[in-house]
């Protein structure tokens, strides 16, 4: 494998990002486009070729060395790169789905006044991006982590005349530099452990540690608080909702497939960790689990299409991180893999929708729009299925896989992960019949606008629409006679993990029945959710009350998503700023008196001095005679 | 004798442009800055780090009493020296689009101050050092009471006693020092590294350089000056002071307070780093609500102050490699800001961020330079910020787990001011103060565009300085852990 080819991954998208970014007057509009599209294209042709080669010679682990970055002492940082089944992985989700996002939005952005700027930020997005996964060592995952945060923040306030926009985006940079803060500790820790950041070598070494020895737990713990912050978990996940804010093609690349999806990466990538420290896996499970769960009641209640489906991505980023919790990081990926396609068609059809309903996001406003939108339409109740996890749907297998795992590892986060199913299908339903079925529910200008979207945008919706109907066969379970290509590619990535823990790797214990009784189970709550959800809002066409209708409290209470932001606002932000007025008015003026005495002190004795030298050679005299009267003094005495 | 020409010729310079009159001086102090700049370059061209200190000189002074005039250069003093020479252009080049009256004195007075810089980061007599130490202040002094805003007289008055009365207690603890130099005494700062001294006057010693030092950086809480000064002061001044001036500060702990009291940095270190790491906090903090963009500015500089000082406190070579990288970042970082808000402020007669906004609206230039001056200072990764910061927080958690956890806080403080300042300038509906707001001009850009090569280089390739700095910085050291 050439790895002057490797470094064109992440090159081109930089390349057409200086391009995009620097002549976005200049350059037209369609060449804009095509640019930045091909670039990221390019970038996913290579990746493929690199796939083949790395299959083809026999799946070896590779580091490509670049240059010497950081050099301090002992400590290297390199700036490398390293292909291992993990890394290409995530190569073709991102430069795959990003390639399809990227030819969406030459459509959707079209009549945007930004629309060189954005595709610029787009590309230098996947630049970081793909500089995220492809680091041979933490600290180049760190740059791609921080560089995938400056560009969610520039892309969520896209639209940077609007202040609300403009704040939700610095909520968003703030809340994950609180997460980066962690992973900089757990760098911190590594570094101090082990004198290196480079994968192989602390895995080498971390392979002798014993098993929840105290600082390989800290390091997990503080790299899960990173993961935290990115991947949008609780406490951490407030930002993703609002980061709404930026434009859709946006949504469904950074917000859903790609970036928000690095913590479970990370996770998977520190699994030699992990896998020694099971006390912080099973903090990661349980956060997991209750942000599946609670963001999927938060999801319930939503109104505003865009704001279903961010929920919903919380929810199903906790999935990812239950599992990880029950060490099925396989079965995680998987997730990371499926949710990539239909949750990116789900905000692509969202975004379709709206491009329609001429910027119209409250799915009390629509109705009807599978006339209009037909392969809208057809595209989006694909991924419904799959996310509502109905077979043989993508989302099925990922999810089905991760809740039998759970089940063995812990039945209690297994039931919350089944009423979290039970949610995910009724809201997901509720969206897709509020959206496009019943009567149109607009104003008649926006029912005369009505259209079906430009082939730019319609291609990418069908072929996600594929991958999520079949995306989940490639990783069929024993039970289904079929077999799990992901799992048995993945499987090198855990050698060394399995030498450290061999408990945790150790096959299921679930024989074929139990494994029918956990699917059937999970099926028919996605099913019943389904036919509820049609009861409710086709056949009573029922529609969600107005804002200003009554509630009850704990409607009250859920469709303001708990009070969280108003209870980090009180705590976390007018704190903040009330101590610094303080600081600024009384510490400041405190401290001053201080320096004004000193200053005064030194005015006073100044002029004391000055008076010492009245010009008078008499004064002078004497007191040379006192100099001497006290020299001699101080001799014969002392 | 390379050396003895970098302290010259910023003088020479200075004298010609006194002399050539109201028209024309503006040019020629451009022309003497780049000359120096040049210089330096050359001098590291033929600089090796492995060799010590090079390009020295020295002629008796006090002959008699081993006072010399004494200076060479080693990997610490040429980083300070090219950070010198390199931002002394582009200051004097960013006052071009200002009328300043005297202006012949107004640029002569900031390459005296550039000479006087180059002095305190070559002496290695601590005489010489002391003398240019005090000798900068004159200059800026002028340049900050002539020049500068409404109450300038009081606030630069202060500034000017605050940091004569800190450098009393170096001087005293200096002639200390000599006086403890076996024979006929020697004043050269290597000698004063061989002492000897008991932990109780290692103890007085450390404390007396720390005031010094302390306030002229400044570091919690010998700080209230710096707001004030920051503030009030002409814009160049302000960036001599935050850019290059601090920097003296840092330099003096590593060059004096480390080496010359070990044993006082083994019993008073933590404290030291204590103080370091709450003026990181609470800089950053009142940072948060301030309206004056230059206020703002001066309390971040105030707290990556303190980081840099913890790094140096943390008495390990990551820490210091750290310190040094983060003195060049900072500067850059810090005159581009500076330089922003001027440019600002001259196009609307306003710093005050609630009457501004939606400058990038009309000036997409100007707010993009501004965001990758404001990466850098938020030490994105890839920009120069990010180097510094990272080997300084490491260093201070290697120190004490806790103490690099709260002073690890500045990366989720920094992003609130700097966001807050970046987004009300840029963002939002435009306010009535920008309408009508150029975009940069050719000559701004020519200040900004070295400034933000050099944020990428630092970020990108930053072996290029810590290649420089880390066999000096071993070296002193090993003078520590003896």
């Amino acid at each position: 494998m050439s790895a002057s080819l490797l470094i064109l991954i992440p090159l081109l998208p930089l390349i057409g990002f200086l391009i995009n970014g620097i002549g976005f007057k200049t350059i037209p509009k369609g060449a804009v486009g095509i640019i930045g599209t091909l670039a990221v294209v390019a970038s996913f042709v290579i990746s493929v070729m690199t796939f083949n080669d790395f299959v083809a010679s026999g799946s070896q682990p590779l580091v490509v060395p670049l240059f010497e970055w950081i050099t301090v002492g002992d400590l290297r940082i390199p700036f490398s790169f390293q292909i291992d089944q993990l890394s290409l992985l995530m190569l073709m989700i991102i430069t795959g789905v990003g390639s399809l996002i990227h030819i969406y939005s030459i459509g959707y952005m079209h009549h945007d006044e930004g629309f060189g700027k954005f595709f610029a930020y787009l590309n230098l997005f996947l630049f970081f991006m793909l500089l995220l996964v492809l680091g041979s060592n933490y600290v180049i995952m760190f740059i791609g982590w921080e560089g995938v945060g400056l560009c969610s923040y520039l892309l969520i306030g896209f639209w940077n005349k609007n202040t609300n926009y403009n704040n939700t985006a610095r909520k968003a940079f703030i809340m994950n530099r609180v997460g980066d803060l962690g992973f900089l500790l757990g760098i911190f820790t590594i570094i101090a452990t082990f004198g290196s950041v480079e994968y192989t070598e602390v895995f080498a070494q971390a392979s002798s540690f014993s098993l929840e020895d105290p600082v390989i737990v800290t390091i997990c713990l503080f790299l899960f608080i990173g993961a935290m912050g990115k991947s949008a978990q609780i406490p951490l996940y407030t930002w993703l909702p609002d980061a709404m804010a930026g434009p859709t093609p946006v949504s469904a690349l950074i917000h859903a497939a790609t970036m928000v999806t690095a913590g479970i990466y990370m996770v998977i990538r520190s699994n030699v960790l992990y896998s020694l420290a099971p006390s912080a896996l099973e903090i990661v499970g349980i956060i997991g689990g209750l942000t599946a769960i609670f963001a999927a009641s938060i999801g319930l209640l939503q109104n505003d299409i865009k704001k279903v489906l961010a929920y919903s991505t919380v929810s199903q980023l906790g999935y990812m991180f239950m599992g990880l919790g029950a060490m099925a990081y396989s079965a995680s990926m998987f997730h990371v893999i499926t949710h990539a396609f239909f949750k990116a068609l789900l905000f692509l059809g969202a975004g379709s929708v709206i491009h329609a309903m001429s910027d119209e996001q409250d799915i009390r406003n629509m109705g009807g729009l599978r006339k209009k939108l037909p392969i809208t339409f057809i595209t989006f109740l694909i991924a419904t299925i799959a996310i509502a996890g109905i077979p043989p749907f993508a989302g099925f297998f990922s999810k089905d896989e991760i809740l039998a795992h759970v089940f063995e590892h812990n039945k209690l986060l297994w039931v919350i992960g089944v009423i979290g199913s039970l949610m995910t299908s009724f809201y997901m339903f509720r969206l897709l019949f509020l959206t496009f079925f019943g009567n149109f529910r607009g104003t008649h200008e926006q029912e005369h606008h009505l259209h079906e979207s430009p082939a730019s945008m319609t291609i990418p919706l069908v072929i996600l629409a594929v991958l999520s109907a079949v995306g989940g066969f490639i990783g069929v379970p024993e039970a289904l006679h079929g077999s799990h290509h992901l799992a048995e590619f993945m499987s090198p990535l855990y050698d060394a993990a399995r030498q450290a823990n061999p408990a945790g790797f150790e096959p299921t214990t679930l024989s074929h029945s139990e494994e029918y009784l956990l699917m059937g189970v999970s099926v028919a709550v996605a099913l019943i959710s389904a036919v509820v959800a049609y009861v409710m809002y086709v056949q009573k066409a029922s529609v969600p009350a107005p804002d200003s209708a009554e509630k009850s409290g704990l409607q009250r209470l859920v469709y303001n998503k708990y009070y969280v932001d108003e209870l980090y606002d009180n705590v976390f932000v007018k704190s903040t700023k009330t101590l610094s007025n303080i600081l600024y008015s009384f510490g400041e003026f405190f401290i001053d008196l201080f320096v004004n005495a000193a200053v005064r002190l030194t005015s006073f004795s100044a002029k004391m001095l000055r008076k010492t030298q009245t010009g008078s050679t008499g004064d002078y005299v004497f007191a040379m005679v006192l100099g001497i009267v006290a020299i001699l003094f101080w001799k014969l005495l002392l | 004798m390379l050396t003895l020409l970098l302290i010259l010729l910023p003088i020479a310079a200075g004298i010609i442009t006194l002399l050539s009159g109201e028209r024309l001086a503006k040019q020629v102090a451009l022309i003497g800055g780049l000359a120096s700049l040049g210089l330096a370059i050359f001098v590291w061209q033929q600089f090796d780090p492995m060799a010590g200190t090079q390009f020295g000189f020295k002629y008796a002074w006090l002959a008699a009493s081993g006072i010399s005039f004494a200076a060479g250069i080693d990997g610490i003093s040429l980083l300070l020296v090219l950070l010198t020479t390199f931002l002394t252009p582009l200051i004097i080049l960013s006052a071009f689009k200002n009328t300043y009256k005297s202006t012949a004195t107004f640029y002569s007075l900031i390459l005296f101050m550039e000479s006087a810089l180059i002095g305190v980061f070559t002496a290695t007599d601590a005489f010489l050092f002391y003398l240019f130490f005090e000798a900068a202040l004159i200059p800026v002094y002028f340049l900050s009471a002539v020049w500068g805003g409404e109450n300038r007289l009081k606030v630069t008055f202060k500034f000017f006693i605050y940091t004569i009365f800190g450098s009393l207690f170096m001087l005293v603890a200096l002639v200390y020092l000599y006086y403890q130099t076996p024979g006929t005494h020697s004043s050269e700062i290597t000698e004063f590294y061989r002492l000897q001294l008991t932990p109780g006057v290692q103890g007085f010693i450390f404390w007396a350089f720390f005031i010094a030092f302390a306030i002229k950086m400044p570091l919690f809480p010998f700080h209230t000056w710096q707001p004030d000064t920051y503030t009030e002061s002409p814009t160049p001044a302000t960036m001599l002071l935050s850019g290059i001036m601090l920097k003296m500060g840092v330099y003096g702990l590593i060059r004096f307070l480390l080496p010359i009291v070990p044993s006082g940095m083994e019993n008073w270190g933590l404290m030291a780093m204590i103080l370091s790491v709450i003026g990181i906090i609470y800089g950053s903090i009142i940072a948060i609500q301030q309206s004056d963009m230059k206020r703002l500015i001066a309390y971040s500089s105030f707290a990556h102050v303190g980081l840099m000082a913890a790094g140096v406190f943390s008495s390990s070579l990551n820490g210091l490699q750290g310190a040094l990288i983060q003195m060049l970042a900072h500067g850059i970082n810090v005159i581009g800001l500076f330089f922003i808000v001027d440019i600002i402020y001259s196009r609307t007669k306003t710093r005050y961020l609630d009457q501004l906004g939606g400058i990038s609206q009309t000036s997409p230039h100007l707010s993009v330079y501004f965001m990758i001056l404001l990466l850098g200072s938020v030490a994105l990764p890839l920009t120069n910020g990010f180097v510094g910061e990272f080997l300084l927080l490491s260093s201070v958690f290697q120190y004490d787990a806790i103490l690099g956890a709260i002073a690890g806080l500045t990366i989720i403080l920094g992003s609130v001011y700097m966001l807050r300042l970046f987004q009300k300038s840029m963002f939002g509906p435009k306010s009535k103060w920008v309408e009508g707001f150029q975009d940069l001009t050719a000559s701004e850009r020519a200040v900004l565009l070295p400034l933000i090569i050099m944020v990428f280089w630092i970020g990108i390739y930053p072996s290029t300085f810590l290649k420089l700095t880390e066999p000096a910085v071993s070296q002193l050291l090993q003078l520590v852990n003896n």
